[in-house]
């Protein structure tokens, strides 16, 4: 059988004016962290985030292409194409986490958010976003454990970036793991920040991809592949890396700025 | 013990296996890791004069025996390539380096400045079944393949490999095709053109709609054009297709192969399966009583 499922969407959430979720029912397992190949037909498979891992899925996605943008255009009944679950999982170490997310980075957090909250850690969310309509995902975070707020334009919460917010936050309490998913350069300084403390980081990155099953080499991060290696990284491996907040490739394979 | 080193057109390998061209050879990262995994050599995803981004996806799927791609030739172009080249250099990889072009002159040129990289040999991707307008699908014509193998040795000094299609009526014409117009090995065989239909959407399940099939559908089909090749031409031959097992390997072997490549099988045993391949063969080879892989090469034909 081809590993391929067509499944009707069942219901289309608009969560911010840039990001949406879109739930179904598929015959597919699914843990924190994991990302499915998304065929939207006519247009292009992308890699997006399991946003809800129950019975109904849910993969939340910012509309930042044509595919994506044909893709708010879906309504209920309409069908996509999804397999998965790729990709490896956040693991919970320890008793108290600081989770920091950018923009639609939440997407691929929040289901990590809620599991590390209902096994029993202390889960501090730092949520930032461009300005407060584009939070996503802040009731589930606060539903979960403690959620701090930042926008870049001071509409709500710290007038500032997510990772000078996630430094207060580390000043102020001893966390034993940080998680984080974003834009790389905030997650290149959250990074950063975490391995100067000496807490353990593990970062969720995002590359192009083609195959999402680790054979088509589009998604490569110096010698490793985001797609089944990650895609998410240690601290300690991301230290290493000369690509991380530096270089990505293109769709031509071309090693370009990330 | 069995010596499992072979040699190919002067080529020295620590063993039989080649990554097969399209498989984690876009970076020079992947590539290293791979032959740090247990490679012979690694050959590079197929590199044309300019960067090329292939077509959208979907380009790869899935298939009960097989894996079918139309990733549409994606490459950084032969200049841009040189650091992917030497990044696979320096984790110590044998490198071959897989051109193509839209006609002889490209690949000629192509050819030529990949030699300058320090490859230890050409590979000529004469038949991707799903790149339209490209020299790629000059395995049709066998004129074609002996002048396109032709003006590529002209240029360059390494040993140059004609890929073929297995797309074709006689493949074994197309291999003397080429043995005449000088390379110093063949390859065979390339993907098998087809397609595969999501029902449930009335579509072709490939943005491309067609795609080159590979994996063990294919394996049984790569033999025999091996086989079929061996008895035409006296160059060595690396079998490609469906190799996922020490005994696939024999098949080859036995068929007339001195190497083989391996790509989809890294899909169901990870990149260890070079290594385990390797192992496999050795001890297949030691209890049918050989000493060392070419003793193997051609025995079916007896």
């Amino acid at each position: 059988m081809p590993r391929i499922q067509v499944v009707p969407l069942l219901e289309i959430v608009r969560e911010t004016p840039t990001t949406m979720t879109y739930r179904f029912r598929a015959d597919l397992g699914g843990q924190p962290g994991q990302f499915l190949m998304v065929w939207i037909p006519r247009y292009d498979e992308l890699p997006m985030a399991l946003s809800y891992l129950g019975g109904v899925k849910g993969i939340t996605v910012r509309d930042y292409g044509d595919a994506t943008h044909a893709l708010a255009a879906f309504t209920a009944g309409d069908r996509i194409g999804v397999r998965g679950p790729y990709g490896n999982v956040f693991r919970l170490e320890g008793q108290s986490v600081l989770a920091v997310g950018g923009g639609s980075g939440m997407a691929s957090m929040i289901a990590a958010i809620e599991a590390f909250s209902q096994q029993g850690a202390r889960v501090v969310t730092a949520a930032g976003a461009k300005n407060a309509k584009e939070l996503l995902f802040v009731e589930r975070a606060n539903a979960a454990g403690e959620v701090h707020i930042a926008t870049d334009d001071g509409s709500r919460g710290f007038h500032g970036f997510v990772p000078a917010l996630a430094d207060k936050l580390l000043a102020r309490e001893s966390f034993q793991q940080v998680i984080t998913c974003g834009p790389e350069k905030m997650m290149y300084a959250v990074v950063d920040l975490a391995r100067k403390r000496g807490v353990p980081i593990q970062a969720s990155l995002e590359r192009y991809m083609k195959c999402g099953i680790g054979i088509c080499d589009a998604c490569s991060l110096d010698d490793k592949l985001v797609c089944v290696d990650g895609s998410i990284f240690t601290g300690e491996q991301l230290a290493e890396s000369e690509d991380f907040g530096h270089f990505r490739r293109d769709k031509s394979g071309r090693r370009i700025p990330a | 013990m069995v010596d499992l080193r072979t040699e190919i057109a002067g080529v020295a390998l620590r063993n039989p296996t080649m990554l097969a061209s399209g498989f984690l050879d876009e970076t020079g990262g992947s590539m290293g890791r791979v032959y740090q995994a247990g490679a012979g050599a690694v050959v590079t995803k197929s590199v044309g004069p300019q960067p090329r981004e292939g077509y959208p996806n979907p380009t790869i799927v899935e298939l009960d025996a097989g894996l079918l791609n139309a990733v549409g030739l994606p490459n950084p172009g032969v200049v841009e390539y040189e650091h992917e080249v030497k990044r696979a250099h320096a984790a110590g990889a044998v490198v071959i380096g897989s051109v193509f072009g839209k006609d002889a002159q490209e690949y000629a040129a192509v050819a030529a400045k990949m030699s300058t990289y320090g490859v230890k040999a050409i590979e000529l991707n004469l038949s991707c079944p799903h790149a339209k307008g490209l020299g790629t699908e000059i395995a049709q014509d066998a004129s074609a393949v002996r002048d396109f193998t032709r003006t590529v040795k002209d240029v360059v000094d390494v040993p140059v490999f004609p890929k073929l299609s297995p797309n074709v009526q006689d493949i074994a014409t197309f291999a003397m095709a080429a043995e005449e117009g000088g390379a110093d090995g063949i390859v065979a065989i390339n993907t098998m053109k087809a397609m595969a239909i999501t029902p449930e959407l009335k579509m072709p399940s490939l943005a491309n709609k067609y795609g080159g099939l590979s994996g063990p559908a294919i394996r049984s089909i790569g033999v025999r054009a091996v086989y079929d090749i061996c008895e035409k031409v006296h160059v060595p031959v690396i079998g490609v297709g469906g190799v996922g097992s020490g005994r696939d390997a024999l098949e080859y072997i036995m068929a007339g192969a001195s190497a083989v490549q391996i790509g989809t099988a890294i899909l169901s045993r990870g990149l260890g399966v070079f290594d385990e391949v390797v192992k496999e063969m050795a001890s297949l080879l030691e209890e049918a009583g050989f000493h060392s892989v070419p003793e193997a090469i051609g025995v079916a034909h007896a």
